[in-house]
């Protein structure tokens, strides 16, 4: 229970977060990526702010043996650089310049009921989907 | 433009408590994308820590909305069939490279991860020209 609420109060501040930042306005997040045009470098700030905190207290807080509710800390130990990563990672540039969301603030924006927000975010899930289909037949 | 600097680096620096907190509760990463997909694919015993951060995640959009709509103003003037396009890359680009923004952006930087490193290096790139082209075709 009291995880659980833990749980929900860390994704809404997540995107409260997002919201303050400017990443929920696609205008900005394109002006931010076209740096030969009319660029707006503001975003770069958020994450300064987000890594600034978050690289002094990782180590922090996986100095404890465990979380205070799991058993284990979950920290991806994959040190692979592979075609997938790449691809991957290149495939959504495209994606998030085109639309201008990544997949927290289009979730965070599903708020506005905006016709383009809910078919971005239909299309994401719809990618994500037909990827795990994908790699689940290889 | 300093104060939009200003609500970047405060909007920020939540995003990096959050993820603190999880991370010091649960022990998991803060990846939106990884887990938005295991919020829809696990099965119910995986437990609902997946789904109760994507509720967090719409709450707070609400929240934020209900004070200011113009947090979530979009100029962008893309055309649906473009933001479809769009949203099918983002999904299928992030599973296939196991991260998006949050996951490797914030999170993997923060630890100093080389692949995530490299994959946020690659999509930055990749948004900076897609932009070049989209605004060359545009005219």
């Amino acid at each position: 229970m009291k995880q659980g609420l833990i749980t929900i109060i860390v994704g809404f501040l997540f995107s409260v977060g997002l919201a303050t930042s400017g990443m929920t306005q696609p205008g900005k997040v394109i002006a931010f990526l076209d740096i030969f045009g009319n660029w707006d470098p503001s975003l770069a700030f958020v994450m300064i702010g987000a890594i600034g905190v978050h690289a002094i207290s990782f180590p922090l807080v996986t100095k404890r043996k465990t979380p205070f509710f799991s058993d284990s800390f979950q920290i991806p130990d994959n040190k692979t650089i592979d075609r997938k990563l790449l691809l991957g990672a290149f495939l959504f540039g495209i994606g998030w310049a085109l639309g201008g969301y990544c997949p927290g603030p289009a979730v965070a924006s599903i708020a506005t009921f905006d016709s383009s927000v809910i078919l971005f975010v239909g299309a994401m899930i719809l990618g994500m989907l037909i990827q795990g289909k994908l790699a689940a037949r290889s | 433009m300093h104060s939009d600097w200003i609500l970047a680096l405060i909007g920020g620096s939540l995003i990096g408590i959050a993820a603190t907190i999880l991370l010091a509760a649960n022990g998991r990463i803060f990846g939106v994308s990884g887990i938005l997909y295991t919020s829809l694919t696990s099965r119910a015993q995986a437990g609902m820590q997946a789904p109760l951060i994507i509720l967090g995640l719409i709450l707070g959009g609400v929240v934020s909305f209900l004070i200011s709509e113009d947090l979530f103003i979009n100029t962008s003037d893309r055309s649906l069939p473009i933001i479809g396009v769009a949203g099918l890359l983002v999904g299928f680009g992030t599973r296939l490279g196991s991260g998006c923004t949050s996951g490797h952006g914030v999170c993997g930087i923060s630890r100093f991860s080389f692949r995530s490193i490299l994959a946020t290096v690659t999509f930055i790139s990749a948004g900076i020209l897609t932009v070049v082209i989209f605004n060359m075709i545009k005219g």
